[in-house]
């Protein structure tokens, strides 16, 4: 399976999920943010960091970015698209994907492990997990604090494009398991086609058994399987 | 302009050292070569009153390639591999402007790392705030954690571990001193040397502006009621920019287009200049209409006096400028030639043409004044302390006031506020003796730490400066590294003083002979002096920063107990040394009678049997006792796990509060499983090593027979709530 990991200045998790990718088989190839063609792709990865120091707006930059335009066109042709935290904030940016990212309610950036449940396991990045199985996956971010209008959620929830919530380690979805306030204790959503997954738990960093654990693998293997 | 002595002070010379500067220069200076003078002869730049000190320390061994003078000390850890490290302070602008200060201090020390072609791959940080009940902590504290986080976070470097704690002493004069760890190879290494005439200097990375102008002078000198006004002279981070400048000047750094690198950090222009200059034992000429500027106007004097952040001169090799040029521009960052290295031996400035100073690079680098400064050695206060009352505390309280005390308390308020896990390397995080970080696609790893001691140093500086370089090389062997070598940040208060001045000579001596008998040298460090205000000087506070190797990552060890009913051993000798400890700290306010005693032989001998056992795989876990004594570094080991510990009562002890509370130096708790015990006792017993069985582990309960018996849940209660409290 072919990969791209767009590259924007200030990425700083393109390493990490290129790494990722290689140790999963993807047959994985990096791309500027200045380059305006893509290589042939089966999934397009737009990594965590802080691309333009954040400025502006988290993702915000990026998202009128020169690739921009030929992720949405794959996009709209059905290739997978992947975004982990800034990529998540860049795809709202694009509006790939509804809704944005507010500052997380306690105002401090986070980082930790936190347990999220598979809500959906019926896609093609999700195939692999359980319904309802719960997995530890750290969090790294300022801006994690999901929010989108009322209709949004209704059509999310109605159409089952919740990827991921926020709960503790017994499962438990509630105020005192969502560490940024997003709405409903959301971590991931997919667009209505299902072929576009936003997350802000980075997975990347779950396929180690050395540096953390391995609960991340299942996203990759899922999406190796399509 | 005529120099008035007014103008002298204002830079932060001496009436003597201007007519210093005359002598050398055999002419008055104009304003910008004063200003020149002023940024290199400052304590910042020129280490005038720390420098005899400082070259007794010992900076050589078969690991070390760089020791200190250059950007950053280099070590050897096989495969072509090195380490390339360094700590420094940035406490005066932290206290004025404490997100940009911190932040700055961060970005400061990663060019220090990376201009050596180093890419970053770790970053410690050791902070030190006033009193909790002083009105300014709070909002320093925040500040100065969220800077450190922004500027790391943000370049996506893993800060993975640090020290935070409180005193007094630092209620006017905070200290944030900030540590990068950086991963190059051996024969890859770049210097700041220049080398042959008429090569191309370049300025690359963020434009000048006229922040942070003096901002080496500043932090030379003591603060003030005025101090607020200082504000201007702080300079503003750009992470985003350093990220760029890192990726550019690595992307420069693959093939062999650099002759020499050096960052403008403290005083800017002038000090990178000057600095690659001497070193090479050449002139330079800067044309400085040539440097890009963010403001309309600059003069030559703002233009090099500028601390404006993410800035790089480099020297390149002749026809390299259009490759080197195409890199800088991929990344969006200015790249410009402005001047030329020659053989005047002097610096050159023009400005449109014309000669607007002209300073000979010896008397602004070799030939700044070096100060054999006063000293006194401390006088050794008796210990007034009345032990038996003391001993009349309950023991389940004072282990509960230690537990729940800003200095002791869990500190993941703060470190859940840093990206540790960026890079994908970090195989231990915060709160361990030591992190650990692998390095990339590869099975070893380093371990990192940083500590410091400055009640110990207070109440007798040489034994306190043993003690911090031992607490660190143990710190290290906790983790099951090999320590290789430490970079220093020291930390005082006013030289001129000369009692200041012993403080600083005598723990200089500790740290000297610590890392002698250790073989653990001196590769990088930084001095802070003037660290106080209106005349009260903080305590002072050396931190060490070590950084060990574990060649064969298998089975990373830390201090989470990992097993039920395993055997708990403490190996070296409990006196029961009470005073100076967190115990009388905590609990009576009592700061009093001398540090715990350092046994270099015993350190060394029970640290390589530790590292022993933790190497042939009969070590489940491992925790260095320091500050709160045996109860702290058992509680900190169950607070870190699943299970509790059931300690039997101690036979032969004076009491219970002097045992376990003690602080006597060289000591570590070991797990192990009960059938490993024989192959465990054969390795200290042919060491001579003193070692008692203390206990074993358990579920639920942190438990001392006859003594305390409390849920670890309870336990972690306890030791979390005061940060989400404050």
């Amino acid at each position: 399976m072919n990969s791209s990991v767009i590259v924007f200045p200030g990425s700083n998790c393109d390493r990490d999920i290129a790494v990722a990718l290689e140790k999963m088989q993807f047959k994985n190839k990096m791309v500027w943010h200045k380059d305006t063609t893509l290589p042939k792709s089966d999934l397009i990865v737009i990594p965590g960091g802080f691309s333009y120091g954040d400025y502006l707006r988290s993702g915000a930059i990026a998202g009128k970015s020169l690739i921009v335009s030929e992720i949405i066109k794959a996009a709209n042709s059905g290739c997978l698209i992947l975004g982990i935290c800034n990529g998540f904030q860049i795809l709202t940016e694009t509006g790939l994907l509804k809704g944005t990212l507010l500052r997380n309610k306690n105002l401090k950036f986070i980082n930790k492990d936190v347990n999220i449940k598979v809500i959906n396991n019926e896609t093609k990045f999700t195939s692999k997990y359980n319904l309802n199985q719960i997995l530890k996956i750290n969090i790294a971010h300022n801006e994690g604090n999901y929010f989108t209008k009322e209709s949004h959620l209704e059509e999310l929830n109605k159409e089952n494009l919740i990827a991921f919530k926020y709960c503790d380690e017994k499962g438990v979805v509630n105020d005192r398991s969502n560490p940024n306030g997003a709405l409903e204790n959301i971590a991931g959503i997919f667009n209505a086609k299902k072929n576009i997954l936003g997350m802000m738990p980075h997975p990347e960093r779950m396929v180690d058994e050395m540096i953390s654990n391995t609960d991340g693998v299942n996203l990759f293997s899922s999406l190796l399987n399509k | 302009m005529r120099i008035t002595n007014k103008i002298i002070e204002k830079h932060g010379l001496k009436l003597e050292e201007f007519e210093n500067i005359k002598k050398l220069m055999k002419r008055d200076p104009n304003l910008l070569e004063l200003g020149i003078f002023s940024a290199m002869w400052n304590e910042h730049c020129s280490y005038k009153s720390s420098r005899i000190h400082l070259k007794k320390l010992p900076t050589k061994g078969k690991q070390v390639i760089q020791g200190p003078g250059e950007n950053a000390g280099v070590i050897d850890i096989g495969d072509n591999d090195a380490i390339v490290f360094k700590i420094e302070s940035h406490n005066h602008p932290s206290y004025i402007e404490p997100y940009q200060g911190a932040a700055t201090g961060v970005g400061g020390i990663l060019r220090d790392v990376f201009t050596m072609g180093a890419r970053p791959i770790a970053l410690l940080n050791s902070i030190h705030f006033g009193s909790p009940s002083h009105p300014k902590t709070k909002s320093l504290l925040n500040g100065v954690v969220s800077g450190i986080g922004g500027y790391g976070n943000c370049i996506g470097i893993p800060t993975v571990a640090g020290e935070t704690k409180f005193n007094e002493t630092y209620n006017e004069n905070i200290l944030v001193n900030a540590m990068a760890v950086g991963h190059a190879k051996k024969d890859k290494i770049f210097y700041s040397r220049a080398k042959g005439i008429n090569k191309s200097v370049v300025y690359v990375g963020s434009k000048t502006g006229r922040d942070g102008i003096h901002g080496a002078s500043m932090a030379s000198a003591e603060f003030d009621e005025n101090s607020e006004d200082k504000k201007p002279t702080v300079q503003v981070g750009d992470p985003f920019t350093e990220k760029l400048l890192l990726e550019a000047c690595l992307e420069l750094m693959k093939d062999d287009s650099i002759i020499a690198i050096q960052d403008m950090g403290a005083a800017g222009l002038t000090s990178s200049s000057v600095e690659m200059a001497s070193k090479g034992s050449l002139g330079i000429e800067l044309n400085l209409e040539k440097v890009p500027c963010r403001e309309e106007n600059m003069t030559p004097y703002e233009m090099m006096l500028s601390e404006s952040q993410e800035r790089m001169l480099i020297i390149l090799e002749d026809g390299k400028e259009e490759h080197a040029r195409k890199i800088f521009n991929k990344w969006d960052l200015d790249f410009v030639v402005i001047g030329k290295t020659t053989n005047t031996k002097n610096l050159t400035l023009k400005f449109h043409n014309k000669l607007v100073g002209e300073i000979q690079i010896d008397a602004l680098a070799t030939k700044a004044p070096v100060y054999k400064r006063k000293w006194v050695r401390k006088k050794i206060k008796k210990s007034k302390l009345d032990i038996k009352k003391i001993r009349d505390i309950k023991f389940e309280d004072a282990l509960i006031k230690v537990l729940s005390s800003p200095n002791h308390s869990n500190k993941s308020w703060v470190t859940n506020q840093y990206d540790q896990m960026v890079m994908g390397d970090t195989v231990q995080r915060s709160g361990s003796d030591a992190a650990i970080v692998r390095i990339h696609n590869k099975d070893k790893a380093i371990a990192v730490t940083v500590d410091s001691s400055a009640n110990y140093c207070k109440s007798q500086p040489k034994i306190g400066g043993k003690q911090i370089v031992c607490e660190n090389w143990r710190n290290l062997i906790s983790v099951g590294a090999k320590p290789l070598a430490i970079t220093n940040c020291l930390n005082f208060g006013n030289p001129e003083n000369e009692e200041i001045m012993g403080e600083f000579a005598e723990c200089l001596e500790g740290i000297k002979e610590a890392c002698e008998f250790l073989n653990y040298p001196v590769v990088s460090g930084n001095v802070s002096f003037y660290n106080g205000t209106n005349k009260k000087n903080i305590y002072p506070t050396p931190v060490i920063g070590g950084v060990g190797i574990i060649n064969k990552l298998l089975n990373p060890i830390s201090h989470k107990l990992k097993k039920d009913k395993s055997l708990l051993l403490l190996i070296g000798k409990t006196f029961g040394h009470i005073e100076q400890s967190c115990f009388l700290k905590e609990n009576f306010s009592i700061i009093d009678g001398s540090p715990p005693e350092i046994n270099f032989f015993n350190e060394k001998n029970n640290g390589e049997a530790v590292l022993n056992i933790i190497n042939l795989g009969l070590a489940n876990s491992v925790h260095d006792v320091s500050n709160g004594g045996l109860i702290v570094a058992l509680s900190e080991m169950a607070m870190s796990s699943d299970y509790g510990i059931r300690i039997e009562k101690p036979k032969k002890i004076r009491n219970p509060i002097e045992y376990f509370f003690g602080e006597d130096q060289g000591r570590y708790i070991v797990e192990i499983n009960k059938d490993n015990l024989i192959k465990v006792e054969k390795v200290l017993k042919k060491n001579d090593i003193y070692y008692e069985l203390i206990g074993i582990t358990q579920k639920k309960y942190f438990e001392i027979e006859g003594l305390i018996k409390l849920d670890i849940n309870d336990l972690f209660k306890i030791n979390s709530r005061w940060y989400n409290q404050f």
